[in-house]
């Protein structure tokens, strides 16, 4: 297939900036993340604002310096695993329902999406100025995130990539 | 048909998108090139997504076929 030898000579590039913090949206990301990476599409996920929640680790409950940012990581709790809906949350019964479903139906949850992403080579690096703001430390974040980074290597992997989202 | 040599069969059936592409990109990397895996799915939207797969990775769709709501794909490994 010349066609697709040729698609394969220059690989594409995708930049998802992941500002929400929000289980559906962090299932759109990982799902299109872990694609693109088995698609052979060289993928970079810029990782900001309230997406930064999803990739403390799982087992971290409180982070931060001081008794803001220990508050706000008290009120919503960090992890991949602790997302909630931006509707139909109801104190945690609509992510419950979510991943009965999903286990139902065999579909991957974020957790595991994430590894597969990983394993795929797609890059995950946080932002600096929100860990700055969060209060969160390198050790605070899941392992095999790039070096953090701000705005203007975002934009330069944007203006660079072949298509971007903003989930 | 029948004739082909393939070293890895992965079965990818009631896994739902993207669970197939996925598994199917495991299997693929864990063969030499030019060798062939076939990949089996139920999920119906996994014809066109593996024609797309195939075209942006390079590995080729040699046989593709639809049986009863199961759906084979037979792929060299670029």
């Amino acid at each position: 297939m010349t066609a697709a030898a040729a698609g394969a000579d220059k690989p594409k590039k995708l930049v998802i900036i992941d500002y929400s913090g929000e289980l559906e949206k962090t299932w759109a990301t990982l799902i299109l993340a872990s694609t693109a990476g088995a698609m052979e599409i060289e993928t970079t996920v810029f990782v900001t604002f309230w997406g930064l929640q999803t990739f403390v680790k799982d087992r971290k409950r409180i982070t931060g310096q001081n008794w803001m940012q220990k508050m706000m990581s008290f009120m919503q709790r960090p992890g991949v695993s602790h997302r909630k809906l931006s509707k139909m949350n109801f104190m945690g019964m609509g992510p419950w329902m979510m991943f009965q479903l999903a286990k139902r139906y065999n579909v991957a949850k974020p957790k595991d999406l994430l590894e597969m992403a990983q394993a795929v080579g797609v890059q995950f690096l946080p932002c600096q100025m929100t860990m700055d703001m969060f209060g969160l430390k390198r050790e605070d974040l899941i392992d095999g995130m790039g070096e953090p980074v701000g705005a203007a290597t975002a934009l330069q992997l944007m203006t660079e990539a072949d298509s971007t989202l903003f989930i | 048909m029948g004739n082909l040599d393939i070293k890895l069969k992965v079965d990818a059936s009631g896994l739902s998108c993207p669970l197939p592409i996925l598994k199917a990109t495991q299997g693929i990397k864990s063969v030499a090139s030019g060798e062939l895996i076939e990949v089996v799915a139920t999920d119906p939207g996994s014809v066109k997504d593996f024609d797309a797969w195939s075209r942006s990775t390079g590995n080729a769709m040699v046989e593709q076929e639809s049986t009863g709501g199961k759906f084979r794909f037979v792929l060299r490994r670029k």
